[in-house]
């Protein structure tokens, strides 16, 4: 787009900032290893051989919340644990996304009971849910799809 | 809770570590819930004296999913889609648990081509939830390759599986009385195919690990347990028979048909975590061995009992009997009940002794269901185990007792 | 069942006032509560049970008595046998004793027990939470304490649930 078009390949691209933003936050987003139950295996399965995620800049799994951009949250959150996730998600630096991975993560999944956070959306606000119990790791990498079109539509005015 | 709600105040450590600690002379770290090496959601309270632990002190419960409540509200054969969410590495394990605790609290037979493929499945799970094992053991001690070719054989097993039961993981296939379904087309063909090509695999990964000298520095003589302590704990496994102590539930209560087929118990003498290690390595080999016989004897037959007070009649036989409408009706709306009793079934699961205390009270709803998970007790012995550790052994540590905490914590 | 075992049951039965039982093979003796820790002992010097399997317990609300009964699995390794021992307890806030002095593994065991039934466990070394956060009330699996359902959301009911539950906006 822009000017290039009439003047060729001179090895310029035009943009906006909005573009060039979303794109390099898409192109590296480095998840945080929050792998709580049984869905922290089909995380792993992902980023395992058969269905690499570092394709899609997910190169590694980061331990520390100050260096990593994604939290996929992937398994069942207890109350004990719940305000872990709080301090984690805070220690993240902006900007920061969360994908609730798996039905326990996204609604309270199978237990409908005492120990359980109905839904990580009542703790931290999520960006994409990904359905499955477990979801298979086809359809985390579709989440994570889904959420890097998310970001490339982002605007100036939410981040400034 | 607020956060500052989750600090343990002196008090309350004061009779946990030692005077040391206290008058700060020993350095207190929390290995905290979110850690890459603790295999999950576990806390470590270290009390170390420079590199050195003095005391770990476990502080579980960070998944507890109230399971064993859920289980109370549902009926027996609903109850069984949870009971794959426990271990999640050995869910087919937990399910043969459960379904042989109901099977024998209410005398429900199960035909011989069932018992083979529930073998057959639970060697299968063995062999994945010890790769996985392998995979996340060597990752901690920095041999990132070997998690990735763990993964990659992980996924021919998942394929097995999702060919008989559609799902990869939560499968629920075993259920009370044989199986599901019966198995698919291709199913003996894949199985084969697999255990035809993994031998070569296992030769590989102890090609990668089991004389590299950085790996053997690390786990020889590190964590040493011996088999005395590991009975007086109530640690069973791959954990005591790597001290010497040949148990093995497959062969001292035999169930589900494992009498007849002959495989070995891989017992190590040293009890330190190589030894561990070097069980559960020829475990690949036994599994095998154990599967390529079930699925040479492979009976044919009924996949699932025809006691119809338990079991819902087929599809095709609600159109022409009575019988089968009334039972069908009757088990898909109250559901079946068990006397007023209780059992305890154990199985060898890849961790150590799984056991069901399964108790009814006459209805359709099962009154108290406890489950013995082999990573809670086996987790207890860990403060023992790595007294005057260096932190990095104490990761090799954990990684050799293999835990789940979704065992852990049920 | 084993003549090795029926023996043993005998031996228990005129030693500590049990009552013994059968059920599909599998032998349960129910023990006093105040000996326990004797039967404990018995088991494992005199008989050779060496390990403590499991521990839990099965409340029988609303029945008062017994309310509570604390189930103990025995293994004997060398003879493969197995032992169910229980323990009837009353009322609301039971004690028991601790056998982890006799079996160490039985330490959290019983913090569970004291977790999830309320029961107290004497002698205990450290009688706390295990599984559930330090500051619970309650004791969730008991029967009267309610499983903690919560409304599921359809259509019809979305806006007043969306009203109460809380989603934090950053």
């Amino acid at each position: 787009m822009g000017i290039e078009s009439k003047l060729g390949n001179l090895g310029i691209v035009t943009t906006t900032l909005e573009g060039v933003v979303n794109w390099s936050r898409t192109g590296a987003m480095w998840p945080m290893l929050f792998g709580l139950a049984c869905c922290a295996i089909e995380m792993m399965g992902s980023q395992a051989p058969d269905y690499d995620m570092s394709r899609f800049g997910m190169e590694l799994m980061r331990a520390s919340p100050r260096q990593s951009d994604l939290m996929i949250v992937a398994g069942r959150l207890s109350r004990k644990m719940a305000p872990v996730l709080r301090r984690l998600y805070d220690q993240m630096p902006a900007p920061k996304w969360v994908v609730s991975m798996g039905d326990c993560a996204s609604c309270g999944g199978v237990y409908n009971n005492y120990a359980i956070v109905q839904g990580v959306d009542e703790i931290v606000p999520v960006d994409v849910y990904v359905a499955g119990c477990p979801p298979r790791p086809e359809a985390l990498i579709h989440g994570i799809m889904t959420l890097h079109e998310k970001v490339r539509g982002e605007k100036v005015r939410d981040w400034a | 809770m607020t956060i500052s709600q989750i600090e343990i105040t002196s008090d309350e450590l004061r009779h946990l570590v030692s005077n040391r600690a206290l008058e700060g002379e020993t350095l207190l770290l929390n290995m905290g819930p979110q850690h890459p090496s603790t295999h999950g959601v576990l806390r470590l309270l270290l009390e170390l004296d420079g590199e050195k632990v003095v005391s770990c002190i476990p502080d579980v419960g960070y998944l507890h999913t109230g399971i064993e409540k859920n289980i109370e509200a549902k009926t027996y054969e609903k109850a069984e889609t949870m009971t794959d969410r426990l271990d999640y590495l050995n869910t087919m394990g937990n399910n043969l648990a459960y379904c042989l605790a109901l099977e024998k609290l209410v005398d429900l037979d199960v035909p011989e081509r069932a018992q083979a493929v529930r073998v057959i499945f639970t060697e299968l799970q063995r062999i994945s939830s010890h790769l996985v094992w392998l995979g996340t053991h060597a990752l901690d001690l920095a041999a990132m390759s070997v998690f990735f070719y763990c993964f990659n054989q992980r996924e021919r097993i998942l394929d097995i599986m999702e060919m008989c039961s559609g799902q990869r993981m939560m499968t629920t296939y075993f259920r009370p009385g044989g199986l599901w379904r019966e198995t698919a087309a291709g199913f003996e063909e894949a199985v084969r195919a697999f255990i035809d090509d993994f031998p070569r695999r296992v030769d590989e990964y102890e090609g990668l690990l089991s004389k590299n000298p950085i790996f053997l520095d690390r786990t020889k003589n590190v964590g040493v347990m011996s088999a005395e302590q590991g009975v007086a704990w109530g640690i069973t496994g791959p954990s005591l028979r790597g001290s010497g102590l040949a148990y093995d539930l497959r062969k001292e209560e035999p169930y589900s048909g494992y009498e007849q087929y002959e495989f070995d118990i891989p017992v190590a003498s040293e009890g330190d975590v190589y030894a561990r290690y070097w069980v559960r390595m020829q475990e690949f080999r036994q599994s095998l061995r154990i599967v390529r016989q079930a699925l040479d004897k492979l009976p044919k037959g009924p996949f699932r009992s025809s006691n119809r007070k338990f079991v819902p009649p087929p599809r095709a036989e609600l159109g022409t009997s009575m019988e089968a409408v009334i039972h069908h009706f009757k088990l898909w709306t109250e559901g079946f009940s068990a006397p007023k009793a209780s059992v305890y079934v154990a199985v060898e699961s890849p961790r150590g002794e799984l056991g069901v205390f399964l108790e009814g009270d006459g209805g359709p709803k099962p009154y108290r269901c406890y489950w013995r998970t082999p990573s809670f007790v086996n987790l207890q012995i860990l403060p023992l185990l790595s007294k005057n550790h260096l932190v990095a052994d104490l990761v090799a540590i954990i990684g050799s007792v293999d835990i789940v905490l979704g065992d852990v914590d049920r | 069942m084993d003549s090795v075992l029926q023996a043993i049951l005998q031996d228990l039965e005129k030693t500590f006032a049990a009552k013994g039982s059968e059920f599909r093979g599998q032998a349960s003796l129910l023990v006093p509560a105040d000996q326990i820790v004797a039967a404990a002992q018995a088991l494992r010097d005199q008989h050779g049970f060496g390990m403590l399997a499991a521990l839990s317990a099965v409340d029988y609300w609303p029945q008062p008595q017994p309310r509570f009964h604390v189930v103990y699995q025995f293994k004997n390794i060398p003879q493969k046998l197995r032992l169910e021992l229980r323990v009837a307890l009353d009322g609301n806030e039971p004690e028991l004793d601790s056998i982890s002095s006799i079996y160490p593994n039985a330490n959290w065991h019983e913090r569970e027990l004291w977790d999830m039934f309320g029961l107290r466990i004497k002698n205990h070394p450290d009688l706390r939470r295990i599984l559930m956060p330090e500051d619970w009330a309650g004791y969730p699996l008991r029967k009267d304490y309610p499983l903690g359902y919560e409304e599921v959301e359809f259509t019809f009911n979305f806006e007043e649930i969306e009203q109460r539950k809380p989603r934090p906006k950053e």
